[in-house]
């Protein structure tokens, strides 16, 4: 299924797709055993941290309701609440522009910078500017983008890219932190501890000095109220406020969906995004801004980039609800095997396994809605109930159509797939098969060379067949009567 | 009254697992009721809709309709059949424009039970006669727990059962990593997920691992196998047919 005049995210910029499969990253990641003590100590802490703050709410169920039908309302109207949006901005000063995909994004907020002057920039943590590669595009640009998180530093100083929406560098232990700070951050303390408190002091003063050099700042945003214009940032850190009140030029790359109609309904958000991802029941900072303050300039890039191509599938588009809480990613417990980097786009977990391919369209990404077992953690702490199991069917699906018309031949899998329909279709030729069973089995248990044919081998690696039945269950049943 | 009531053995059960038809059978005549079996049945189709393949499951749905058509309840040892049959059937239905097949496939999810939903809600009975003298933990399969919310309607059925040592299972809501093609897909994966199944079955000091799905323990039963630590797995359906 394609959809016509729907474009996707282009192809060469930015981080929605991986070089490899998923099978594929996922091998080196399992072998990684730093990587899994680390992903497994973390994802087993926040999740019992959320788990104990979504419980002390009585009214879980109808806010997580609420967030859904809010969101489902904002993709229905997506077009208006975007022009208010646009209005209201405009009306308070600031400067809206509107791209169609990353290198559009890229373009403007290079050409923005560009017109400052402006040779380093700082960051808030945003996944939509990491989504389009715009670190990269800036470098190009021969400007020097400063990520302000403390997470996302630790990253970008280790030459290393985002394993978690949430927690960037949930991949890195306190020790493997400590030496990227001393081999990166030139002044820094050689005597350096690993400590939390030591190791956020070291990068509170390196980035402090970055806050009032900073001419310019880019950030994200987590909502937009279309009633009024005024954009949201929510953090734990204060290194976004610094951004946002600090330079005088303010540029804010937003993804599309991200509008709400209005501040009431901020009242459901701000409880479901903090309590779903960092497990608090209120983050330390949130930020409001309408427009442009006295003194300050203010864009607002408004991103498509896949956006529409997935608001055009009925059975996809839910996930544009999501709130990039990461709650999904903290409970998968493929995620917690491989971590981020497996699935190659800055989207991780079920979310990314959803939303990737939706962005790129499924020829790329065609192996990410098949990272899952299914096991439906995630739509349970969906905080926006997105259904992702039952959506990396629908993908699955799209993926054998799509491989399906690329090719004249149907794969070994299709046709094997279609075998076993028809005959189980058919009860007479069920039974048939049936029969057959009890000596196929006992014929691969007593050869090692048929064990490691086909799909065979992926079991037989590490788990024995079941034994042999004596005969099926209805010939029992026959025979009994 | 007369119940029609059908056992719903799914494809795995019928042709791997026939103890665990058997004894499902045998455990729902002890307790007093004549089952039947439509040998029409065949596949609910889920192997299909989770691979990517809802048009070569839509037959095997309108076959699952047209061989329980008729019946007052349908039961089944399966969690994860049990929630294809309530979830997916209307889905493909739909995905296909079929209305009536639509209709059809609600009125049978409707009348559809996993075998502890059966006993526990349905029949009302915790305490099924059963003896198993052994040390038994009992993993949590991911649609009997998440589709279908089970809850502890196993759990609840084990502790009655006679001589049961009833063992905690550590992290039991994790998944096994079975997930259907997945196992061979994403082989790795899966098996770095069950490599911490059967760690934490080991640490339950439990002799057997028990569960309401065959797959799941296909796949358990295999890691165990290949460890040889000498846990073995049993079904639900087998534990609580067991008697003295």
């Amino acid at each position: 299924m394609t959809f016509l005049g729907m474009p996707g995210a282009p192809t060469g910029v930015g981080q929605l797709r991986g070089d490899r499969s998923f099978p594929e990253a996922a091998r080196d990641a399992l072998a990684n055993g730093q990587l899994r003590a680390n992903l497994a100590h973390a994802t087993t802490t926040i999740r019992g941290k959320r788990a104990s703050v979504v419980a002390e709410l009585p009214d879980w169920a109808e806010l997580r309701a609420a967030g859904a039908a809010i969101k489902d309302d904002v993709l229905a109207n997506l077009d208006s609440y975007l022009l208010q949006l646009e209005e209201r901005v405009t009306e308070r000063g600031g400067h809206v522009h509107w791209a169609r995909d990353a290198t559009e994004a890229n373009r403007i907020v290079t050409d923005l910078v560009r017109g400052t002057g402006a040779r380093e920039v700082v960051k808030v943590k945003s996944m939509a500017t990491q989504e389009i590669g715009l670190n990269e595009a800036l470098a190009d640009a021969g400007i020097t983008a400063v990520e302000t998180d403390l997470a996302e530093l630790i990253v970008q100083l280790g030459h290393d890219r985002p394993s978690h929406i949430l927690v960037p560098a949930i991949h890195r232990n306190r020790g493997e932190i400590r030496d990227i700070f001393l081999s990166e951050m030139g002044d820094v303390d050689p005597a350096l501890s690993d400590e939390p408190a030591a190791l956020a002091e070291a990068a509170r003063r390196y980035l402090r000095r970055r806050f009032l050099q900073a001419s310019v700042a880019i950030s994200g945003g987590n909502f937009a109220v279309a009633e009024t214009g005024t954009l949201t940032v929510v953090e734990s850190e204060g290194n976004g406020r610094m951004c946002l009140t600090l330079p005088r030029t303010l540029i804010t790359v937003l993804g599309i969906e991200k509008v709400v109609p209005t501040w009431r309904d901020l009242e459901v958000f701000l409880q479901l995004l903090p309590r779903s991802s960092t497990g608090e029941r209120m983050n330390p900072y949130t930020s409001f801004w309408t427009g442009a303050v006295e003194g300050q300039e203010f864009h607002l890039v408004l991103l498509d980039n896949g956006r529409t191509a997935t608001l055009a599938d009925p059975h996809g588009r839910s996930a544009l609800r999501c709130i990039r809480c990461s709650a999904c990613l903290n409970v998968c417990p493929v995620y917690e095997r491989v971590g981020g980097h497996a699935y190659g786009s800055v989207y991780p977990g079920p979310i990314g396994a959803v939303l990737s391919p939706q962005l790129t369209g499924v020829t790329d990404n065609a192996s990410l809605p098949f990272a899952s077992t299914l096991c439906g953690a995630c739509y349970d702490v969906c905080p926006v109930a997105i259904d992702i199991p039952t959506m990396l069917t629908h993908l699955r699906a799209r993926v054998i159509e799509d491989k399906a018309s690329a090719r004249r031949v149907p794969t070994p899998e299709r046709a094997g797939m279609g075998a076993v329909a028809w005959t189980m279709r058919n009860p007479r030729r069920w039974r048939r098969a049936l029969r057959l069973v009890g000596p196929g089995s006992r014929a691969l248990r007593g050869s090692a060379l048929l064990r490691r044919l086909g799909p065979l081998a992926g079991w037989t690696r590490t788990r024995d067949l079941p034994p042999p039945p004596a005969g099926s269950f209805r010939d029992w049943w026959q025979a009994r009567r | 009254m007369s119940m029609r009531v059908a056992i719903f053995a799914t494809c795995l059960v019928d042709g791997l697992f026939p103890d665990v038809g058997i004894a499902t059978v045998r455990l729902l005549e002890r307790l007093g009721h004549r089952v039947e079996f439509p040998t029409a049945q065949s596949c609910c189709g889920q192997m299909h809709v989770n691979t990517g393949y809802p048009a070569q499951a839509l037959p095997l749905v309108r076959n699952h309709v047209a061989a329980f058509a008729g019946y007052d309840a349908i039961v089944a040892p399966s969690g994860s059949c049990v929630g294809a049959v309530r979830h997916q059937h209307a889905e493909i239905a739909e995905r296909f424009g079929d209305g009536a097949l639509r209709a059809d496939v609600s009125a049978i999810a409707a009348r559809t039970y996993e075998l502890s939903e059966y006993l526990v809600d349905v029949l009302a009975v915790t305490d099924v006669g059963a003896y198993f003298p052994h040390r038994v933990t009992y993993h949590p399969t991911c649609h009997s727990l998440r589709v279908l919310r089970v809850g502890d309607r196993p759990l609840r059925l084990l502790r009655e059962v006679s001589g049961l040592d009833l063992r905690e299972l550590p992290s039991a809501d994790q998944c096994c990593g079975f997930g259907g093609t997945f196992a061979v897909k994403n082989a790795e994966v899966s098996s770095a997920m069950l490599a911490d199944k059967v760690a934490s079955v080991r640490a339950s000091g439990a002799e057997f691992c028990c569960a309401s799905d065959s797959s799941c323990l296909m796949h358990i039963g295999g890691g165990l196998s290949r460890s040889r630590n000498g846990v073995r797995t049993m079904h639900l359906a087998e534990i609580l047919a067991a008697t003295r």
